[in-house]
This record gives structure tokens, sequence and C-alpha cells, in this order.
């Protein structure tokens, strides 16, 4: 396995700096799946009726192969890292808007009526009691949206040049280097483990109060993690 | 140009409908894939995770393969494997394998432990054999969620199996990978139409078996 870090000049990046863009890909566009699903959650919440069709909506979009919206893409967004993150954005929200509802209303009623009779506005309740009470679920779902996006990144490598560590892929078939593959391979699930450990901690930060170790979380948190539809592509 | 006449123009094309590149030729490979590759994920997942779940033991090891093979790149693996391995049917099952395996042996495992422990305890006071208690208790409880974990596997397969094309195997994403190549916009649309769909069926086929094979008294809870 010579020349493991050997990559080749056409890619324009080292190892370290294919690793940076892969975040970056990656990593924004659950941000973004974030901002937008906590709202889309919120009135799912207030309105019962909008989420089976919320729900249904998304798991058609998720259904969507990740390649055809780039292809789509394209002739809006050109061969560029947006026509990337779009899709990958999409897909976060979708992974996201179940794990929030169903965290928000794993809150029981009776925390939301105590809240509500210390005098905690709407605003108040759902910052400093609903959201922190949903942690667990919402980063159950961050999770599963984190490992699909860092692992979906590579498929960006099909369009052009757009794949960050999936471009080491294209090259290993090139230049038939299957050390590359191997690379890439194992620098993608390493990043992923990586910040799947990272949310981990995130969580027992943000929840002081659950028990730690080799304790299961809270049902809601455990659907959030089994069910939503699909993880990795 | 909006997507809406790609989807028009794609099928409305009398060529897209005949021969060894139609619809109906591609849809059936796509098919053929799909269900094998969640053959044998479910052939390695739905076991140990009857078995775990029911003995209750070793769901720590469980999460952990489950996370690790997550963390696993499809696309790369895909890449992997044929790199290693040559072309063929072979180093696609690989990723799709590895893609299905955890949601259904994670949400197998977890369905069977959250069955009602009364009624287990009930059956193994009865004289129940270990084998009957799970596949006559804990297995019928439990096969709504252990049927929304292999929907759940039966989705990201269907969705997936499109990199097949991308080592020259056919199914849908035949029309995507080429339509790329050939600048032809219609072909993909139309592709990723036909994956849609084929995962909207799958949806419809899992609430059929859910109908059929869920009891009532499970249902209605």
């Amino acid at each position: 396995m010579t020349g493991f870090f050997d990559i080749p000049s056409d890619l324009q990046h080292s190892w370290t700096g294919l690793i940076g863009l892969h975040m970056r890909e990656a990593l924004l566009p659950v941000a973004a799946g974030l901002l937008l699903a906590l709202p889309i959650a919120q009135l799912c919440g207030r309105f019962r009726w909008l989420y089976p069709p919320v729900l249904g909506m998304t798991t058609v979009l998720y259904a969507v192969p990740s390649l055809a919206f780039f292809v789509v893409l394209i002739d809006y967004t050109g061969q560029t890292e947006l026509t990337v993150m779009i899709p990958l954005a999409l897909y976060s929200l979708v992974v996201l808007v179940p794990a929030i509802v169903d965290g928000v209303r794993s809150v029981p009623d009776e925390t939301l009526a105590a809240a509500t009779a210390m005098g905690f506005g709407p605003v108040r309740r759902y910052l400093q009691v609903q959201l922190p009470i949903a942690a667990p679920a919402i980063i159950a779902g961050l999770r599963v949206a984190t490992a699909s996006s860092i692992s979906l990144v590579s498929v960006g490598a099909l369009i052009g040049n757009q794949g960050a560590l999936g471009n080491l892929l294209a090259a290993a078939q090139k230049y038939d280097r299957p050390e590359l593959a191997v690379n890439a391979v194992v620098t993608m699930a390493v990043l992923a483990i990586l910040c799947d450990v990272l949310l981990v901690g995130l969580r027992m930060l943000l929840t002081p109060w659950m028990p730690r170790g080799g304790t299961r979380p809270k049902p809601a948190a455990r659907r959030a993690e089994i069910t939503p539809e699909g993880a990795v592509r | 140009m909006n997507v809406l006449n790609f989807v028009n123009a794609f099928f409305s094309d009398s060529a897209h409908w005949h021969g060894y590149d139609g619809i109906p030729q591609r849809f059936w490979e796509h098919l053929q894939y799909s269900l094998l590759a969640l053959a044998v994920a479910a052939a390695i997942g739905l076991p140990v995770g009857l078995l775990t779940g029911h003995t209750g033991r070793g769901g720590n090891a469980l999460a952990f393969v489950a996370n690790a093979a997550r963390a696993l790149p499809s696309f790369g693996l895909l890449v992997l494997a044929v790199l290693l391995i040559g072309f063929g049917l072979l180093p696609v099952m690989i990723p799709l394998v590895v893609l299905a395996v955890p949601p259904i042996l994670v949400t197998t495992y977890e369905a069977v432990r959250s069955v009602d422990p009364a009624p287990v305890d009930a059956a193994r006071g009865m004289g129940m054999h270990e084998s009957r208690i799970l596949f006559q208790v804990e297995v019928p409880v439990a096969l709504p969620l252990i049927l929304s974990g292999l929907r759940s596997a039966a989705i990201q397969i269907v969705s997936t199996a499109t990199i097949a094309a991308y080592v020259s195997l056919g199914g849908l994403g035949r029309y995507i990978i080429d339509g790329l190549y050939q600048r032809d916009y219609e072909k993909v649309v139309g592709g990723a139409t036909l994956v849609a769909v084929l995962a909207l069926l799958t949806l419809a086929v899992f609430w059929a078996a859910g109908r059929l094979a869920v009891s009532p008294g499970v249902r209605r809870r």
C-alpha cells in the first residue's frame, strides 16, 4: 500500500484539504436542514392535520436518488458545491422533521401546564422547556442525518469534481489505485464516527439530568434513532 | 423547461417502452436487485435481531455494529468492491446489504425487546418452549415495528440500487447515469420518477403486508 496519501494533483487538494472540504459540504446542509426543520416541525405540532401530508411528501423526496437530484440541479446551480448541498439539506430535513415532532410531542402535558402556570410565554416555553426535553430525539435525528450526509457527499464526484473525498474514489478508478479508494472509504467512515461521538457528547452536555453510561435513551429518542425513513444511502 | 415537461416527454416517448433499455425491462432489473439485497439483508438482520432481542443480550454490541455500518459510505464501498472484485452483481450487493442490515437489525432488536413482558412471562409459565415464545408471542406483537424496519431498509435499497448502473449493470439507475453523460435531462428526471414510484409501491406493499399479517388485536393499539 504505497502512496496511500499520494493524492493525484488533479484533485487540487491535499488529503487534509479534502477532509475540510468534505466536512463543509456535509455539515452545512445538516445545519441548514435543522434550521428549516425546527419551524416546520413547530407548524406540524401546532396544526396536527399538517403532519401526515408533510410526512408523505418527505418520504417521496427521500426516495429520489441523490444523483438524480444533483443532475437536475446542475441546470440551475451549475457544477458547484451548492448543487451537492441543496439535496443533502433536503435529506436532512426529511430525517429531522419527524425526529423533532416526535421529540416535542413526547413532552408530557403536565410539564407544559406547569411551565404555563409559572408564567412562561409560548416562546420561552418552547425554548426552555420543549426543546431541551426534545433534545435527545433531535440529536438522534442529527446523528442519522450527519452520517448519511457524510456518505452522500461522495456521490457528488459523479457530476464533475464536487465529491470532496468522493473525488478520491473517481481518481482510484481512473489511475487504477485501489489504495486511494480504501483511503476514501476509511476516512469517510472515521469522520462519520467522530461526528457521531461528538453528537453523543453534545447530548450528554445538553441533558445533564439523564443517566449516563450504558443506559437506554427515552422511547421517543429511540424511535427517532431507528425509524426515520432510512439512514445512509 | 420544467421538471414536469421532462417527465411528460420521457413517458410519452414510445422508444422508452420497448427493448433491453425499455422501462419494463429496467424496472424489472431494479426490482430484482432490490429484492435480492433485501432478502440477503433480512437473512442476516432478522435472525440476529430476533435472537438478541429475545435473550436481551448484546444490545450494545449491536448498536455499535449498526452505527459502524451506517458510517460506511455506500458509493465508496461500491467503487472499492469493483476495484477489488471486478464487475458483476456481487460488488453491487455488498453496499446494498451493508446499507440495509443496520435498520433491520436494530429495529428488530428493539421491537422484540419492547414487547410487554407480562404475556411473555405468562407464556413461559404455561410451559411454552423458548422458540414458541419467540415465534408465537413476541414476534406477532413486535411485527408492526419489525415491518417498519424492513420497510425503511427496502426504501433505502430501492433508492440506492441506482448505483448499480454506475458499474455497468442495469436497473433504473441506467437512465440517470446515461442521461447524465448524454446531457439528456429528460432521461434523468424520468429515471428518478420511476425510482420514486417504485419506492411508493414498496410503501404500499408494506402497508398491505401490515394489514394482512398483523393481528387485529395488535393493530388496534
